[in-house]
């Protein structure tokens, strides 16, 4: 015989689709949410983006080589999307250094110390924001105004509340465009105050999406999320429309958005199975809408994630596939 | 109209069927053949010949002996060089018989002549016996032998008699060719497995990606009553005889179940020619078709082969040169073939192709961490979790793999095939099964 042949079990074929792939299409889906904070939020957009994504997957090449002694993943994309993700939860002229704690807590604590991809139970960048609200709430809690000085350098950045700030701090009556056309089509555009990423809706759906198209997620998380936090939210508003702001605002305004299409769909630390994926996003969307509604905090999105990713592995119990041949009579 | 399809899981690789337009070549008889024992599911048949007989194209030289087994029958006439083990496609020494070859001499009552007998003589009992007489055996590749699934136990039934012509798996056209080529003795094979169920109507299933012999099949079953032709989407494992019957009739076999609990009989459409041959012209099975192909080999072909020819046979009459270009040969299709060390091995009566791989096909990825995207849920046709199934299979706990469904994997290969980390799910999920299936024979035994 001319040559040793490969031997291995079946299946000998390999379908298209692998991690990398699948992690960089999560980053092209940001992208368009990405143009969008830049046009918003300028150099500083740009900066914290950069920073952000350097942060993580600097951290993770740190923590692989030098404490866990292996190969480093840090090209695989899981870190880049990390740092973008993390990078989107932050206010544009959050300081660098906090940032950097920020992604040291993601990547080091919430997913290296789990076993690295794959392995940890919460979102990691949500894991980072949380961490960076509880220990910086100044820097986490002072929003620039969009367009405002966003190309200019030196000159402080003038800040601005966002509309859930707003609402949290004096009631419907601290917004009185609620109602109106143009408050609506500013939360699409993203013509208002908030995190980097989150503000630009329609942004976020465009790459959200694409994510479905590309086969990378599926509706259930999304679609159900943002139906219970509309149904939460407006069980409130048809019972005192003079205290509670709409439904479509609530879905509108802040992380919801992002955190439907980008945080909750993270496969990593959301339920496998469409039943699962069902209870998630449903259990998800009334935290938000209570913590939003009647919690301390302006916004609960990122809380409401990381709270359902706890229930992850029960949920995964729950509601194993329907199995072939088992629900049938025994003929 | 909507093409059926089974409703659940499966993946669509490249169908690469290149052999498709090849006709089906008769391939000269080599001075030696190999014909194991083992070539069916089932315990081995033991041999009626010993070294020095003289033996002709369709002699029996060994009997299955038990309930599930089948007779094995000399594809060649010769002398028997000796009993001895003979590695085989699995890559493991079995025993075998091996006949020099001598001339070409049929037994006298054998018809080997081309004239299609259309009229069945013979009743259900006959034609189960003349099954098992010439040891026909499912060749699909599973290679049941299918006298038995034609005797029913105690108060079983069945309505249909289902061909399966999906040959879903890439590469292989031997299926595809038969139809194309033989369609008549095909339909007769149906008429004749219908009589041996007690059935009134057959169905034979062919995917969509085979529309000639799709038109071929419909036009000449439409004259025979109870005989019907249905595409189906190409969708693999579509040829998985479970999920075959929910695709065609919409039926569930219940798990541990066997398609007779919901009144069907599956044969390969491969069988049903064989079947003809063996009740109308009294042929054993001495010989079947072999796609061999590959992508990168300069020409593919569909050989009728006798048994126990080596598969380098093939490639000899091809000009096709074992070297640095092929990595991997396969026995069977790419999703469930087994890796062979050499075209040495002879064809067997479950051998449907060689398919041979360069080496950017032939090797597996790098395993990366599962990264829980779920689509081993998606694409597994059995509503089992791969993903759960290896890492309980890792750890040795058998009994969470019994709990989970270790045991109604079907083996398609639809989870690897597909995982993004390249995780080597059905190797640990093959482990599971086959611990669960001794702890259960251990119960049984209590």
């Amino acid at each position: 015989m001319s040559r040793n042949l490969v031997l291995s079990l079946s299946p000998h074929d390999k379908g298209g689709e692998n991690v990398q792939k699948i992690m960089w299409g999560v980053v092209i889906a940001l992208s368009p949410a990405l143009l969008a904070s830049f046009y918003y939020f300028g150099w500083n957009a740009m900066r914290v983006v950069l920073l952000g994504m350097v942060f993580c997957m600097g951290t993770e090449y740190l923590v692989q080589t030098f404490m866990i002694k292996q190969k480093s993943t840090f090209m695989d994309g899981s870190a880049a999307v990390t740092g973008l993700l993390l990078s989107f939860n932050v206010p544009a002229s959050i300081p660098w250094w906090q940032l950097l704690v920020g992604s040291v807590v993601a990547i080091g604590i919430a997913k290296m110390a789990f076993g690295g991809l794959g392995k940890n139970p919460f979102n990691p960048a949500l894991v980072g924001r949380a961490f960076m609200l509880a220990s910086f709430p100044v820097h986490m809690t002072s929003w620039p105004k969009p367009l405002e000085n966003a190309w200019s350098f030196g000159v402080d950045a003038v800040t601005a509340a966002t509309p859930l700030g707003k609402l949290s701090e004096g009631g419907v009556a601290a917004l009185p465009e609620l109602g109106s056309l143009d408050l609506y089509k500013d939360l699409l555009l993203g013509r208002v105050g908030g995190c980097i990423g989150e503000t630009a809706a329609i942004a976020i759906l465009i790459g959200g999406v694409y994510m479905l198209f590309r086969g990378i997620i599926t509706w259930h998380i999304p679609l159900i999320y943002l139906a219970s936090l509309a149904a939460t939210t407006g069980i409130f508003w048809m019972l005192d429309p003079g205290k509670y702001a709409d439904p479509l605002f609530h879905v509108l305004a802040g992380g919801a958005m992002l955190g439907a299409w980008f945080m909750a769909t993270d496969m990593v630390t959301s339920p496998m199975t469409s039943g699962g994926q069902v209870i998630f996003a449903l259990g998800g969307g009334v935290i938000c809408g209570l913590i939003r509604l009647f919690g301390a905090y302006p916004e609960g999105c990122s809380y409401s994630i990381l709270i359902m990713n706890a229930f992850v592995p029960l949920i995964d119990r729950a509601f194993p596939p329907r199995r072939f041949g088992r629900e049938v009579k025994h003929g | 109209m909507r093409l059926r399809t089974f409703p659940k899981g499966g993946v669509h690789p490249s169908e690469n069927k290149i052999s498709a337009g090849e006709t089906i070549q008769v391939l000269p008889i080599p001075s030696r053949v190999q014909l194991h024992l083992g070539q069916h599911l089932g315990a081995p048949a033991v041999p009626v010949v010993s070294k020095g007989d003289r033996v002709r194209v369709g002699s029996r030289i060994a009997e299955g002996k038990s309930f599930i087994s089948a007779h094995l029958h000399s594809s060649v006439s010769g002398t028997v060089a000796k009993i001895d083990d003979v590695i085989d496609a699995s890559g493991y020494r079995r025993p075998a018989v091996v006949i020099d070859v001598d001339g070409d001499e049929w037994e006298a009552d054998i018809d080997r002549s081309p004239e299609l007998i259309r009229e069945i003589k013979v009743d259900a009992e006959t034609i189960v016996e003349r099954i098992k007489a010439a040891g026909v055996v499912g060749l699909g590749g599973a290679c049941f032998p299918t006298h038995v699934k034609y005797i029913f136990p105690e108060g079983k039934r069945a309505d249909t008699v289902i061909i399966n012509a999906v040959e879903c798996e890439p590469y292989l056209t031997s299926d595809h060719r038969l139809m194309l080529e033989r369609a008549d003795e095909i339909l007769v094979g149906v008429q004749i497995l219908m009589r041996a169920a007690r059935v009134e109507s057959a169905i034979i299933g062919i995917e969509a990606n085979k529309p000639d012999a799709i038109e071929i099949m419909s036009r000449k079953a439409r004259s025979l009553p109870g005989i019907e032709v249905i595409p189906l989407k190409v969708q693999y494992p579509q040829g998985a005889e479970k999920q075959l019957i929910k695709a065609l009739l919409n039926r569930e076999v219940p798990s541990g179940r066997l398609p007779l609990d919901v009144g069907c009989v599956v044969n390969n459409v491969g069988t049903a020619l064989a079947v003809y041959e063996a009740v109308q012209k009294n042929k054993p099975l001495v010989e079947r078709v072999v796609t061999f192909t590959g992508r990168h080999l300069p020409a593919t072909g569909n050989f009728l082969v006798r048994l126990g020819v080596p598969a380098a046979d093939m490639a000899a009459h091809l000009g096709i040169e074992l070297d640095e270009e092929t990595a991997k040969v396969i026995s069977g299709g790419p999703m469930m073939g087994k890796a062979i060390a050499g075209l040495d091995v002879p064809v067997t009566k479950g051998t449907s192709g060689i398919v041979l791989l360069s080496e950017s096909h032939a090797r597996r990825h790098q395993v990366q961490n599962c990264i829980r995207c779920s689509r081993c849920i998606t694409v597994c046709p059995m509503g089992l979790e791969p993903w759960l199934l290896e890492k309980m299979a890792q750890l040795d706990r058998f009994e969470e793999c019994e709990s989970a469904g270790a045991a109604d994997c079907i083996e398609c290969g639809s989870c690897s095939y597909t995982c993004p980390s390249s995780r080597p799910l059905l190797d640990f999920i093959r482990y599971g099964k086959v611990n669960v299936m001794r702890i259960r024979a251990a119960r049984r035994q209590k």
